[in-house]
């Protein structure tokens, strides 16, 4: 237990002493927040769809969740170099209390991250639909957070440098992303972007947020619930089992 | 050696294959308690390679590995809590003040709170460390970073200490005193030290028995005067140079190798 809590102090600590990078990380979902969120919100009003600003909200707290999440996974890679890696691997633990200190760390940076942007969705003129819903998204952004830094740890494992990290980047993350319906409704899409949007845990995730947020879904809370503990799960053990097997 | 302490290192055919390459060929070697034992070798020799292995960090192809009795391959907590090490490049985490590094490994070894507090004082006074404890070691020279190292690696008592070339890129001043407190812990302490250098001079001074690899085999094995006497040379240099020729070695760049390159370039701008 020791182990898991100074691992995932170290990740709170290094995540608070960063200003530039907890600023930096916020460029992202503002640009989408205001940039798209205002520039498609004519359209998607005179398509029927209503206030943009309520439905892309809960898309782009789960965008910086899995932002954020993946990055902290990944970096490992950087520990590899910078050689702090080795300093946890020599040490007489479990190699799955090092993966769980550190992905826990990573996964309460990333939910806190998620949770400055709910505070600067106000700002954009976001109103959650229900007061009493809103501590229900705190789970789920948590969960979302949890399950991509696993991820995110789980390919920084696979990878020897940055030149795959790209290749995860733009191969993974952002079809995660993009996929996921963060941006637009999930209905009546041609088949094969809603069968990929299914198969996409993300998906799962934004509805959640949509549903506890914005009072609208497409999936339900129970399946969300249960895809994300699922995937979170799973993601969580093959993390574990590619991180033990790691060699530096 | 006396035949009747068993030693603490003791290694039978170690042999690590990368691909086509024999990093590591067949090298076999043991280690008394409480003596200093140096791996010297041209780049590329294996030092490092047979350092990760005894470590844990790496698997070896073949070959039998004791460290302290155990097995590195399947007791590997028993062998991580008999040795300390200071790796060939940093190992501490940047965002971290000093005293935040040494606590984290504190805890990570298990060693209890009071204790840890009491040795991490301690250290940090002999490595001249105590009014910077607080710092970030961002900010800290590359001597000050080494010297925290050698504080953390000794802060679990360890049985052996293994020091991977730990003086590169150090002042003379700074190695000087690296050296004498090192000296100093083994005498007073009988820690045994296991250390790889590129600096003859340092071996020469320290090392009670000197092991010269090169192309991943122990090519000879012996106290430093013996083995000016076998080659007839006057220092430890030139025995090396007799040892293991004088042609330059290459050494590929490992993806971690060209990655710090690209890290270096990152922090200059």
């Amino acid at each position: 237990m020791s182990t898991i809590y100074i691992l995932w102090l170290r990740q709170l600590k290094r995540y608070s002493r960063s200003r530039a990078r907890m600023i930096g990380s916020l460029g992202q979902p503002l640009l989408f927040l205001f940039a798209l969120g205002f520039g498609f919100a004519p359209i998607y009003e005179k398509a029927g769809g209503g206030d943009y600003i309520q439905f892309i909200a809960p898309g782009v707290i789960g965008m910086s969740i899995l932002f954020t999440a993946v990055l902290s996974g990944i970096e490992i890679i950087w520990e590899r170099q910078f050689g702090f890696l080795k300093e946890t691997m020599v040490a007489p633990v479990p190699r799955m209390h090092i993966m769980l200190g550190r992905t826990l760390g990573g996964a309460t940076v990333a939910f806190i991250q998620g949770f400055v942007v709910f505070l600067i969705t106000f700002l954009a003129g976001f109103r959650p639909e229900s007061m009493l819903m809103v501590p229900l998204a705190f789970p789920f952004m948590f969960l979302i957070a949890l399950l991509f830094t696993a991820l995110g740890t789980g390919i920084a494992c696979l990878l020897q440098d940055f030149q795959g990290f790209h290749l995860f980047m733009n191969f993974l993350v952002m079809p995660l992303f993009f996929l996921s319906g963060a941006l637009f409704p999930l209905e009546g899409l041609p088949r094969p972007i809603a069968i990929m949007a299914s198969l996409d845990p993300l998906s799962y995730g934004v509805d959640a947020l949509r549903i506890t947020l914005s009072g609208v879904g497409h999936f339900g809370l129970p399946v969300d619930i249960t895809v994300l503990s699922l995937v979170t799960a799973l993601f969580l053990g093959i993390g574990s089992y590619l991180f033990s097997r790691i060699q530096v | 050696m006396q035949p009747s302490t068993p030693p603490i290192i003791d290694v039978r055919d170690l042999t690590k294959q990368f691909g086509s390459l024999t990093a590591v060929d067949h090298v076999s070697f043991s280690v008394a308690p409480g003596e200093i034992f140096a791996f010297l070798g041209p780049n590329g020799a294996g030092k490092t390679t047979t350092i990760k292995m005894l470590t844990t960090l790496l698997r070896p192809t073949s070959g039998e590995i004791r460290i302290n009795g155990h097995d590195p391959l399947h007791e590997q907590d028993a062998v991580r809590r008999s040795f300390g090490i200071v790796f060939q490049d940093p190992s501490l985490d940047d965002e971290l003040t000093a005293w935040e590094n040494l606590e984290l490994h504190g805890v990570l070894y298990g060693v209890p709170k009071a204790l840890r507090r009491k040795r991490m004082d301690e250290l940090l006074t002999i490595v001249g460390l105590t009014d910077r404890k607080d710092d970030l070691v961002r900010v800290f020279s590359g001597g000050m970073r080494r010297r925290l190292e050698i504080a953390r690696g000794l802060l679990h008592h360890p049985l052996i200490l293994f020091l991977d070339e730990p003086t590169l890129g150090l002042d003379p001043q700074t190695r000087n005193h690296l050296w004498s407190y090192v000296t100093d812990l083994n005498a007073k302490e009988g820690i045994t030290v296991f250390l790889t250098t590129h600096y003859m001079e340092e071996a020469d001074r320290i090392a009670q028995r000197i092991a010269v690899i090169d192309h991943g085999k122990i090519i000879a094995l012996d106290s430093s005067e013996a083995l000016k006497q076998k080659t007839g040379t006057q220092t430890l240099e030139e025995a090396f140079l007799s040892l293991t020729g004088s042609a330059i070695r290459d050494e590929d760049a490992g993806a971690i190798d060209q990655l710090r390159m690209h890290s270096k370039l990152w922090r200059k701008r």
